[in-house]
């Protein structure tokens, strides 16, 4: 059942930040069970500015800074959204997840399993992730892997302003906990935004940029180095397909089969650690399958290095794919067959 | 001012108990600390660090007062804003300076940057990324001390804002019912990044945290280099005697933004100003002067000798190699012998 609301909307120019900030405020003055929960989200406006003034229009009782204490506090909105509220819980990395893995992972993914069925946790939480910063091991990890492992959860790795807006709406009006791994790299990427209320499905991926000879299966900001390896690629006459995937989990498996069953070849791209990440489960999807038979080369992930995120610049963009590492698998795939 | 060194509550404590060399030595590296972080700041501003950064000047007094009776066996765990911990437990500015850059001379070979700077052979364990992270490790540490016979203690440095993770209050109440040799020093300098401690602490003072698990608590001013040296030793007299763990809470104030993204909306600039007034570099030397243990031309000395060795620690670090890209999964694991 696709439950999403689209219409057509004027649309403007927005940063991925402001695109957040506009659904949160959308969400706000719409249902008064909303509130905002996090560190340094009031006057501060976030650590990356997302929340921004939103404290001003709505309070403190409703843009609510936490202490810095994110078991406690991830749990208080679990408890809150178990009871009536509907919290948007912003870490300020997303590294610090693992200090409330506890409340996430075995309290809000399956307490409605547990009980049951008798209640649900209508819960969103907001991860600032990745590299790129310069900020090293501790701030700047991609562990949506980590939370896509557990059922109960649904993960989303929104990748332009228009998608984040609308898939933070569409986490709001879901039952059930949603986790949102915002790149810190592109909250300043600015694009159209449609205005007022729509919601952008959980669960399907977005075909960015259609081709016949290879399909790049890319997450969050690898989104955007793939098409711009895309548009290298066809230069040389490589017709690349690439898809957004936009969430981890639940995985949209039709819209990747049907790519690779066109194709025949697969690159996955995505920043968290390659080995048991996100590729992995896309290419046993693959190889799971019918699609399977359609596969002229073997697969190629490109994953994190096997390493924490190192602080020398250097060191941090060779630990996370980059568009030439897309563009040469790419080309290998595809080579003497075109 | 004649006084018997030994005799007068008149006196400084710190005075009263160092030698001249010791004391001298104190005010250089409180020095150190403020130019060290100046330099910071400056190649910051100038592009030529990348990352972010949290600065300690204001607080120097907290980290030299701490560190001032320790030796190399002692052990600290430090914070995201430890540079000062770091110089104040002995550490070389050329190395510190060369993480920043990002270099393998540097402390962590360019992969820990600011936030992991960390000299084991100086008993310095490390600053954190995460706040809160170092508390259970300093605990350890000082159930290793105890369990392997050893006499050294260790001292846990925390921000005001880390007493309200979870990991402060399971750490003390392990370190009081093993009574292990450590102490737990509270930086307090009113904030946690824009939260104050009034908004997110449920006691006025961090040092009354200390009741709950039945240790002394005391607050000093962190401003006063003597002050807190009193404190700080009577805790380490105790730790040493197996006695068990103390809080220790040194009020200090930090001049700078939180790190470099910080606008300041959460605090005035007259209360900032206020603060500044009370230097605890002029003031420690003023004390100094008074009590006949350093003349003005010695300090002209201490001044232009830090100068010198912090412009000699940029030159060497901006020399220095890189770390080898091919290396980036090095330390990953220990590399044993086949
Ligand atoms: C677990 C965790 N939560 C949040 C942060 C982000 N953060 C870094 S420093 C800081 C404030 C810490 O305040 P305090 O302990 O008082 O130390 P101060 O910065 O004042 O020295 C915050 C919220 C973090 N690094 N780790
Ligand atoms: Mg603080």
């Amino acid at each position: 059942m696709n439950t999403h609301v689209e219409i057509e909307a004027p649309t403007r120019e927005l940063s991925y930040a402001e695109a957040i900030r506009e659904a949160m405020d959308i969400a706000l003055g719409s249902d008064p069970a909303v509130v905002l929960m996090g560190e340094d989200i009031g006057v501060y406006g976030g650590a990356f500015q997302v929340t921004g003034d939103l404290v001003h229009k709505y309070g403190e009782d409703r843009v609510i800074d936490t202490p810095i204490s994110e078991l406690g506090g991830a749990g208080v909105a679990v408890g809150a959204a178990l009871t009536g509220l509907k919290p948007i819980f912003e870490f300020q990395f997303s590294d610090f997840a693992a200090l409330a893995m506890e409340q996430i992972v075995n309290q809000a993914a399956k307490v409605r399993y547990m009980l049951g069925g008798s209640v649900s946790v209508p819960l969103v939480m907001r991860f600032p992730a990745g590299s790129g910063t310069g900020a090293a091991a501790q701030h700047s990890q991609s562990i949506e892997a980590w939370l896509g492992h557990v059922p109960g959860l649904k993960v989303l790795q929104p990748s332009t302003p228009e998608d984040v807006k609308g898939m933070l709406l569409a986490a709001l009006a879901d039952p059930d906990p949603v986790m949102i791994f915002e790149h810190k790299i592109l909250y300043k990427m600015k694009g159209h935004v449609p205005e007022g209320y729509y919601t952008t499905p959980i669960g399907k991926a977005a075909v960015r940029r259609e081709g016949k000879d290879v399909t790049i299966v890319a997450t969050s900001l690898m989104v955007h180095k793939a098409l711009a390896a895309a548009e290298t690629l066809a230069a040389d006459g490589i017709e690349a397909e690439v898809i957004d995937l936009r969430t981890v989990r639940p995985m949209d498996r039709d819209t990747v089969l049907d790519s690779v069953r066109k194709t025949g070849r697969l690159v996955c791209v995505y920043e968290g650690v390659k080995t048991l990440g996100v590729g992995a489960e896309i290419s046993a999807m693959v190889a799971e399958s019918d699609a399977f038979d359609f596969l002229d080369a073997p697969i190629i992930r490109l994953g994190g290095a096997e390493c924490p995120i190192p602080y020398n610049p250097e060191l941090e963009k060779a630990a996370v794919p980059q568009m030439p590492d897309i563009l040469n698998a790419a080309r290998s795939l595809a080579k003497g067959q075109i | 001012m004649s006084t018997d060194r030994n005799d007068d509550s008149n006196i400084p404590y710190a005075i009263r108990t160092h030698t001249p060399e010791k004391l001298k030595d104190a005010l250089r590296k409180m020095y150190l600390i403020r130019k060290f972080e100046e330099g910071a700041e400056e190649s910051y501003t100038r592009g030529l660090i990348h990352g972010t950064m949290h600065l300690c000047i204001g607080q120097e007094a907290s980290s030299v007062g701490t560190c001032l009776s320790l030796t190399d066996a002692d052990k600290i765990t430090s914070t995201h804003r430890g540079h000062g911990h770091c110089i104040a437990k002995g550490a070389d500015v050329a190395k510190m300076f060369a993480e920043f850059f990002g270099k393998e001379t540097g402390y962590c070979r360019g992969r820990g940057g600011s936030m992991h700077i960390a000299d084991p052979s100086k008993g310095n364990l490390g600053a954190n990324g995460i706040v809160g992270g170092g508390l259970p490790i300093a605990v350890g540490a000082a159930l290793s001390a105890k369990r392997l016979g050893r006499d050294d203690v260790t001292i846990c440095f925390f921000g005001d804002g880390a007493n309200n993770e979870g990991a402060f209050h399971e750490s003390v109440n392990m370190a009081a019912v093993w009574k292990l040799p450590v102490v737990f020093v509270c930086e307090n300098n009113k904030y946690g990044m824009s939260t104050s401690i009034q908004r997110s602490t449920s006691v006025k003072s961090i040092a009354d945290r200390a009741k709950g698990y039945d240790i002394p608590g005391v607050s000093v001013d962190g401003n006063d280099i003597s002050a807190v040296a009193e404190a700080i030793d009577g805790a380490v007299a105790r730790a040493r005697a197996g006695e068990g763990p103390s809080l220790v809470e040194n009020v200090t104030y930090r001049w700078r933004g939180h790190s470099k993204s910080d606008r300041n909306r959460y605090r005035t600039k007259e209360e900032i100003s206020d603060w500044m007034a009370r230097d605890p570099i002029p003031r420690f030397a003023a004390d100094l002067i008074a009590h006949g243990i350093l003349t003005e031309a010695e300090l002209a000395d201490i001044d232009a000798g830090t100068d010198r060795e912090i412009a000699e620690a940029i030159e060497f670090a901006r020399g220095g190699p890189d770390p080898d890209i091919t290396q980036l999964t090095r330390d990953v694991y220990t590399e044993t012998a086949a």
